[in-house]
């Protein structure tokens, strides 16, 4: 399984477009570094004007961490559209290619190769977003130094040591992992249905698209759906950032996340082993 | 005629004593506070409010005459509410001309104190009334009720033990009234729980306070004039 794995590995990193995710996670997280070195002063003052106005913060607020907190917020609504470009490349690409036919003649069986391919797009994946958490959080913390990390919920303001926080980032890390995994996996089920890898790669993102659109209006009709959209439990990273941490709250949305991940994968490879692979 | 004209000279002269005794105990209040040219205290610092979610802090305390104030969380943030100025005890002392109006006695942690109504008849300040519970013995103030034009009112309650000689405190509570708190869950891109939601107590809402814990002081050994920046 782990040469097939490596095999697959060396294909996604073969192919120009695997690198464009990193480039625009590159440009967006020094674009936000810049952007914040530059002004970011005028930009906390306009995030934090609701609580200015009754109190006096004293201290590093525009920090390494806060930085790299608000470059998450705002990365990790979009790595999943990256994501898609390799997931539902997968072997919607190889059929494309007219090479997917040639490759289950092998002596090797088709849950194996449908499973190694899945594995190679998760490691891909978890490749993204340690690039993404090494520059991001990295880079921060040499520009902008350490200090407490200030997170605005909805209802609440809550300031966390800075000596609680870096356990609380490698959990969110681990946690993202997952969602994106999860991606991942959508894009790869559409992927074994299609024999041209743009349409697998533009359902996905309608389907992250509409459902992350679902999840962030807060209207109440869409509130009754967002327990059951996979993007709501996504963003439960954040539960990390709660103080206490509600663990019961953010495993139970990791659980919620694994079930997608078996369920779209269980159905990608029984899907395959059914396909009448003609390309 | 005779007995009424000797009723208001007895009222006005009896009031005008009364002002006097208080005006004294405030100056010896004061006279005690002017010993202290500055300070660097080291503490605690607790924050209660229904909205802020900050676990108590070590903090550092800068003091330098006539007001200035400062409070520092070593290598960290540290969140004071607007006027927190007041949580220093000179602050408290009026500034400019006032009026003072004997309040009568009141007890503050088992203390009985002298209550003093302080008006200022300047219009320029902030304060429009000040209630201080001063403790005579010690000369030192133990309860503070502050309404001001801008900030609302707050309350300021202190307690003395090792340096009730320089008239700082020990331990010192600001409270204070606090606005709502709402940001929309599309800025911030919140988990939806689902479910019903909990219901919000209002009267909760509207009330904060400062809790600080000072551990020692460093007395009119010079501050430096950074740490109020």
């Amino acid at each position: 399984m782990w040469t097939l794995t490596r095999i697959e590995l060396f294909k996604i990193f073969k192919k120009s477009r695997t690198y464009i995710a990193f480039a625009a996670i590159g440009a967006i997280i020094i674009l936000i570094q810049l952007a914040m070195y530059s002004d970011g002063e005028s930009y906390l003052e306009f995030m934090l004007g609701n609580i200015n106005t009754a109190f006096e913060i004293e201290g590093n607020k525009l920090n390494g961490y806060f930085v790299f907190y608000l470059i998450l917020h705002t990365l990790l609504v979009h790595v999943p559209l990256l994501i898609c470009l390799v997931a539902g490349d997968a072997v919607a690409g190889e059929a494309n290619m007219g090479t997917l036919r040639l490759l289950v003649t092998k002596p090797i069986s088709r849950t194996g190769l449908i499973l190694s391919k899945f594995l190679a797009s998760s490691i891909y994946t978890l490749l993204l977003l340690t690039f993404m958490a090494v520059l991001g959080l990295g880079v921060s913390v040499a520009l902008f130094g350490v200090s407490d990390l200030m997170v605005q919920k909805s209802d609440m303001f809550i300031l966390l040591d800075k000596t609680d926080v870096l356990w609380r980032y490698a959990a969110a890390y681990g946690f993202a992992a997952l969602s994106m995994i999860t991606v991942a996996a959508v894009a790869f089920l559409f992927s074994v249905f299609a024999d041209n890898s743009i349409g697998p790669i533009i359902a996905a993102m309608s389907v992250v698209i509409v459902a992350t659109i679902l999840t962030t209006m807060d209207i109440p009709i869409f509130n009754a759906l967002k327990p059951y959209l996979f993007t709501n439990h996504m963003l439960n990273w954040k539960g990390f950032f709660d103080n206490p941490v509600d663990l019961r709250e953010v495993l139970k949305s990791a659980g919620i996340l694994v079930l997608h991940i078996i369920l779209f994968v269980s159905l990608a490879v029984y899907f395959f082993r059914k396909k009448d692979v003609l390309s | 005629m005779k007995i009424f004209l000797l009723f208001c000279c007895s009222f006005l002269f009896t009031s005008t004593l009364f002002a006097q005794k208080e005006e004294a105990l405030l100056q010896k209040v004061k006279a005690k506070l002017n010993t202290v040219t500055d300070y660097e205290a080291s503490g605690k610092m607790k924050l209660d409010v229904s909205f802020i979610n900050a676990a108590e802090s070590d903090v550092t305390i800068y003091f330098k005459k006539p007001n200035k104030f400062k409070v520092k969380k070593a290598g960290g943030i540290s969140i004071l509410p607007k006027g927190g100025v007041s949580v220093n005890t000179a602050s408290l002392l009026p500034v400019g001309n006032y009026q003072t109006i004997p309040g009568g006695k009141g007890v503050v942690d088992g203390v009985t104190t002298t209550i003093i109504k302080l008006i200022p008849t300047d219009e320029i300040g902030d304060v429009v009334l000040s209630t201080l519970y001063i403790d005579e013995n010690a000369a030192v103030i133990r309860k503070a009720v502050v309404n001001t034009k801008e900030s609302g009112s707050y309350e300021v309650g202190m307690s003395y033990r090792k340096y009730t000689a320089w008239g700082l405190p020990d331990k010192v509570v600001f409270s204070f009234n606090t606005k709502d708190y709402k940001l929309p869950k599309g800025i911030t891109f919140e988990y939806e729980k689902g479910g019903a939601k909990p219901v919000e107590d209002k009267a909760k809402n509207k009330k904060g306070s400062v809790t600080i814990l000072y551990e020692s002081y460093k007395i009119n050994k010079g501050v430096d004039e950074k740490n109020f920046l």
